[in-house]
């Protein structure tokens, strides 16, 4: 059913000099800590990575419980926060799609789809035979996925011990790892465009509105780039 | 409502809030096929789309991070960046390097 040696391969893609681990630990330990300090006991915690798995989805969920906010309004900035996970989920499955391998691996998979997850995957796949990529994409969402929960609840379970200048510290550590692996993914001018579009206007359209910027931003920037790389053929 | 229900629906909102645009983009995939123009248009929103998020979670951070000054993060951002290049693109150097600066200078 899963080809269990291209599916450990996957597994395995949480080791090496391009380790997500590390990163992602760091930043679901801060979250974990997070979510303490926002009411939420350890089965909630681990929960909400187990269920939700997208970390600025999670920190947007945490903070509008802070100030009180309504079912609805969360579900709505959640919504537009992770939007992103759409066109990120359609510029990798075309990849893994298979004849063979049946839907319900891709429709149960797509859960897995996380930044850290999609960035190994595009950097990855193509080592991977078409016939079995869906079972490496597994293997690394198994892989980060499980590392996530685990560390919610460590950073729940170690929040007395961590303090304010630590917690920032951590913090800092996922948003430094997703840029170096945007960098490393910028092999050809339309990537390259997106990237830099992205990170001027994300910023800059917030100002404006801070519930749109991303959509508006990613539109945008991505459009911009995807027009350059067809008049320069790439 | 008790506050831990509302924790839970909160959950709940949070994780069908996420999942909806997952799903879709594994139905939209059906249809997609690796060589068409569309395929390249998605793959350069997906990238611009993560840039925004990065850039926004650096320049206006949400959580513990927003207590920490902006100049400084910048510059730790910048520093990584480097580290990276001149790592030969190795990613467990800065990222480390990145959490152990900030904590010092916060």
């Amino acid at each position: 059913m899963i080809n269990s040696k291209v599916f450990f391969q996957g597994l395995k893609s949480l080791k090496g000099s391009k380790s997500p681990a590390i990163p992602l630990a760091a930043c679901f330990v801060a979250l974990g800590a997070l979510l303490k300090d926002a009411g939420f006991n350890l089965q909630q915690s681990a929960a909400s990575s187990l269920f939700t798995y997208a970390l600025p989805g999670q920190l947007v969920m945490a903070e509008s419980l802070l100030v009180g906010a309504s079912l609805v309004n969360i579900f709505i900035a959640v919504w537009l926060v992770n939007f992103r996970l759409y066109p990120m989920t359609v510029s990798l499955f075309p990849l893994l799609e298979h004849k063979t391998q049946p839907k319900w691996k891709y429709y149960l998979s797509c859960h897995f789809l996380a930044v850290t997850s999609w960035l190994i995957a595009k950097d990855g796949y193509k080592k991977i035979d078409k016939k079995h990529r869906i079972d490496f994409w597994i293997g690394i969402g198994i892989g980060t996925w499980t590392t996530a929960i685990l560390m919610t609840m460590a950073g729940y379970l170690s929040a007395e011990y961590l303090n304010k200048d630590m917690l920032i510290g951590l913090a800092i550590v996922n948003p430094v790892y997703f840029f170096c692996m945007m960098i490393g993914a910028m092999k050809n001018l339309s990537i390259s465009v997106a990237v830099i579009g992205g990170t001027i206007l994300g910023p800059l359209i917030y100002v404006f509105s801070t519930e749109w910027a991303l959509l508006f931003a990613g539109l945008i920037a991505g459009t911009i780039a995807f027009l350059m790389g067809e008049k320069n053929g790439k | 409502m008790e506050s831990s229900q509302i924790i839970i629906l909160a959950i709940i909102a949070t994780s069908l809030a996420t999942f909806i645009s997952r799903f879709m983009g594994a139905l939209t995939s059906e249809k997609v096929s690796v060589k068409s123009k569309v395929f390249q248009w998605f793959n350069c929103v997906a990238y611009s789309t993560l840039a925004a998020l990065l850039g926004r979670m650096i320049i206006f951070p949400a959580g513990v991070l927003a207590e920490s000054e902006l100049m400084i993060r910048i510059v730790v951002v910048c520093i990584c960046v480097i580290i990276f290049i001149l790592s030969k693109k190795n990613l467990v150097i800065p990222t480390i390097f990145s959490g152990i600066i900030l904590s010092i200078l916060s």
